[in-house]
């Protein structure tokens, strides 16, 4: 008999359908990806499981039997564990207190907290998870956002749950942490638990799952096991387009030189990076996370002040020192967490896109509005934003369409010389991405400079012009396309041992 | 990126944690003001002097010790100054009708429940704290001048011989009292499982909910004790001057947040210890003390006030 048993459930918010009809049955100890672009009903669903939100139709069975989970506490009872995308810790609180929110040890009266016996518990989950240096005693807010990750699933674990979601756990982890997690679902599903997996990295899904659902526009349109599904047909049921054509011709056509940094240095973050950005074209930035990729964007943009160096924009030094400088100075930073500073969810459409363009629509700072809506109204058609109305909230939106609310409002902005993506894709659907990619390079081809970050490789590799390597806060490696490998790329990241090929400079 | 756990880990919620710098800075400021009023005042460093201290610092002490409970959870009170009124009021009016043991019953209950409204509005509507204390805050002083326009007096002895003018040693009871509280309300914060759920959804509610946690019932929980603290601080100040009037208490709450705050607490949750905000208290009795003994005019006290709540929290910022 199957563990868990979703049949035909459905759920709108305001009139928008988010999840029409999905069903699909899953058996005790088996592993169950679940993939799909984003806005596929992904979330919904695992929200619906953990008591988030109830769903308008449909049934859930556990074991057989018709469930109702009417709040996170009725999921919980059930045995049902989740680990969101989001993290939903708290920074202010210690690990073990993070890890055993609601469910806090007591002694003598139930209300009294019993802290050994909450550091104990923690520090036992922990360290079975293969993470025993994690202090329980540590606040939240003093880890790497890798280690937070770690934590919020350590949360889950604590209770031994009987079906644990997870939902795109490893977007933060390296590669030693995300085994130790693959290593832990293995012997989870092992002991009879069930795992739900949602993921975008197909190499993932292939690696971890016994089961595959794809779900699209919120339906399940195709399930089977992992060794029966390859992934050219997952690819097509995601996105309804081959694998091919995802990422757009190189042009190279390099002009004038645009960016010129030189031995920046910002310590503690990363130390004397020098390199050049050209019109036309697309440098790819490359590191594992922590490598000190963003800290570099941000010394240029000027949200950071590097402690030496130089930066020269168009042969004409360009030290900013506040974002607003660089905006002046025709430099656009789309950065790496949309929700955090990326984007004003609660705001409208319209003010987020407007947000870096006043000038083109207010006089005198009175608001042009007829004006704002047209701008606007062109990028949201030539971007193909799909949204119900512009004034909409940014957080209605799926994550593909806020990160084109995003690339909007730098797009709206005129005379853009050079255009730093970080994390461009990040939490974006695949048919967004393909949009993004071709849309980074036609700015390329209107004779931007582009400097591209990411930690996703097949991403830099399919689009840099050139390619620089990152590790420890400093450029290791720089390389052109003919000698764009993946092993190389990587060895030269983790630092690992390599000897210099022809037509690569090592720093 | 390394982690850097040594620095700033809290191994357990102990009562008295490592001080920051800003907080020795600020004890040290503290220090020399007392160093400077001993010297410069004779009346100052005397046992009268500091039992008046002692005795008047037990109003703003309650309140702040509640206020700090409710901006735990980023939550604020502005109604404690009605509640304070309307308390005192009720303990003595209604000694015509009851002992006076009841009659503060009812105060408390009173102060309880105007705290479970506030909480309550708060949590279920998802309403800003602000603006629900804001208008229970006006609504409650209207009461309380429907009920008494006039000041009442005990009409019982012991309500004063008891309460605000009994002493143990040279010690005011009232003191003793609140003495007792910041050791309770610190077990609250640090030790109780509805003080930890507190803390932890005044930075994100949504997390703790997810974590299947009753939100609702340890927010309405700290509002609760807030009314109850700010009954309490009125019982005790009607005790002690021996008359309740309808017009006190008004502008209490800013001293209040000005104790939590200078205590370290942050608006908006996420901070605040009940040591820190004995030390606001403190702080702001002293000062206050010194600038009367010293006849400063009350608009430059204000004015300092002012300064001191500004320097504290720039000392507190957090670097970016």
């Amino acid at each position: 008999m199957s563990r868990l048993a979703v049949s035909h459930i459905a759920k709108s918010y305001d009139g928008n359908p988010a999840v029409r009809d999905i069903s699909f049955e899953v058996a005790a100890g088996r592993v169950l990806a679940l993939c799909g672009e984003n806005g596929a009903g992904k979330s919904t669903l695992m929200k619906m499981l953990s008591g988030a939100t109830k769903p308008d139709g449909g049934e859930i069975r556990l074991a057989g039997k018709p469930v109702a989970i009417a709040g996170p506490s009725d999921a919980m009872a059930l045995g049902i564990r989740t680990v969101y995308q989001e993290l939903s810790l708290l920074p202010h609180l210690s690990v073990a207190e993070n890890m055993l929110l609601g469910r806090m040890p007591t002694r003598g009266f139930s209300f009294v907290v019993d802290w050994p016996q909450a550091n104990r518990i923690a520090s036992r989950v922990l360290a079975d998870f293969g993470f025993p240096e994690i202090d329980p005693t540590a606040l939240v807010g003093s880890l790497s956002v890798a280690r937070q990750q770690i934590v919020e699933i350590a949360k889950a674990l604590v209770a031994e749950p009987a079906i644990l979601i997870l939902d795109e756990p490893t977007a933060v982890l390296s590669a030693v942490e995300a085994d130790k997690l693959f290593a832990k679902v293995r012997s989870l599903a092992a002991t009879g638990a069930t795992v739900l997996y949602i993921s975008h990295r197909l190499e993932e899904i292939y690696a971890i799952a016994d089961e595959i659902v794809v779900l699209k526009d919120g339906r399940s349109v195709l399930s089977g096991a992992t060794a029966e599904l390859d992934q050219d047909r997952l690819i097509q049921a995601m996105v309804g387009r081959p694998l091919s054509a995802i990422f757009p011709e190189r042009r190279g056509n390099a002009g004038r030189m645009v960016l010129e940094v030189e031995k920046l240095s910002l310590h503690g973050h990363f130390e004397d990076v020098s390199f050049q950005a050209r019109a036309g074209e697309i440098v790819g930035m490359f590191g594992l996370v922590g490598s000190g990729r963003t800290e570099i964007a941000k010394a240029i943009f000027g949200a950071m002040r590097a402690d030496e160096g130089s930066v020269r924009l168009n042969e004409v030094s360009a030290n900013f020192a506040t974002p607003s400088q660089a905006v002046r100075g025709h430099v656009a930073l789309l950065t790496e967490d949309r929700k955090g500073d990326g984007l004003a969810l609660d705001v409208g459409v319209i003010d987020n896109a407007g947000l870096a363009s006043f000038a083109r629509y207010a006089t005198n700072g009175i608001i042009d509005s007829a004006k704002r809506r047209q701008l606007v109204g062109e990028k949201i058609r030539e971007l193909s934003i799909k949204l119900t109305d512009p004034a909409q909230p940014v957080r209605q939106l799926s994550g593909g369409n806020q990160q084109k609310v995003v690339l909007a409002k730098w797009l709206l902005v005129e005379n853009i010389q050079l255009f730093i993506f970080d994390e461009p894709t990040r939490g974006v659907d695949i048919a967004t991405k393909v949009e993004i990619y071709q849309m980074i390079r036609d700015l390329a081809d209107s004779g931007v400079a582009v400097l591209m970050i990411s930690s996703e490789m097949p991403e830099v590799l399919g689009m840099a012009d050139r390619l620089l390597v990152v590790r420890d806060g400093r450029i290791v490696a720089e390389l052109l396309p003919a000698n764009f490998q993946p092993e190389t790329v990587f060895a030269h990241a983790a630092g690992l041992e390599i000897g210099a090929q022809p037509g690569e400079r090592l720093h | 990126m390394t982690e850097t756990t040594a620095g700033t880990s809290q191994a357990q919620p102990a009562m008295l944690r490592r001080f920051s710098r800003a907080d020795l800075l600020f004890v040290a400021a503290i220090l020399l003001l007392v160093v400077f009023a001993s010297l410069a005042s004779d009346a100052f460093l005397t046992q009268r002097n500091f039992v008046n201290v002692s005795r008047q610092l037990v109003t703003n002490g309650f309140l702040s010790l509640g206020m700090l409970m409710v901006i735990r959870t980023g939550g604020i009170d502005l109604s404690v100054g009605s509640v304070l009124a309307f308390a005192g009021l009720l303990a003595t009016g209604l000694q015509e009708q009851m002992h006076f043991s009841a009659a503060i019953a009812v105060a408390l209950a009173m102060g309880a429940a105007v705290g479970f409204v506030n909480g309550w509005l708060t949590a279920r509507f998802n309403l800003q704290p602000f603006i629900v204390t804001l208008a229970t805050m006006g609504s409650l002083r209207g009461l309380t001048y429907v009920y008494a326009d006039t000041p009442r007096y005990p009409a019982d002895e012991m309500f004063r011989a008891l309460i605000g003018g009994a002493f143990v040693g040279p010690v005011p009871v009232a003191f003793i009292v609140f003495a007792l509280a910041v050791p309770c309300v610190w077990f609250y914060l640090n030790h109780t499982v509805s003080g930890r759920a507190a803390f932890a959804l005044g930075v994100n509610k949504e997390a703790v909910r997810l974590a299947g946690v009753n939100v609702n019932r340890h927010l309405i929980f700290a509002y609760v004790a807030c009314g109850v603290f700010a009954a309490i601080a009125g019982v005790l100040l009607a005790s002690r001057l021996g008359i309740a009037q309808p017009s006190v208490g008004i502008g209490y709450e800013l001293d209040a947040i000005a104790a939590v705050v200078i205590g370290g607490g942050l608006l908006g949750g996420g901070g605040g210890t009940a040591m820190g905000v004995l030390g606001g208290v403190l702080a702001l009795a002293v000062v206050d003390n010194v600038l009367n003994l010293f006849n400063v005019d009350s608009y430059y006290q204000q004015l300092l006030k002012g300064l001191i709540i500004l320097v504290a929290v720039l000392a507190r910022r957090k670097k970016a």
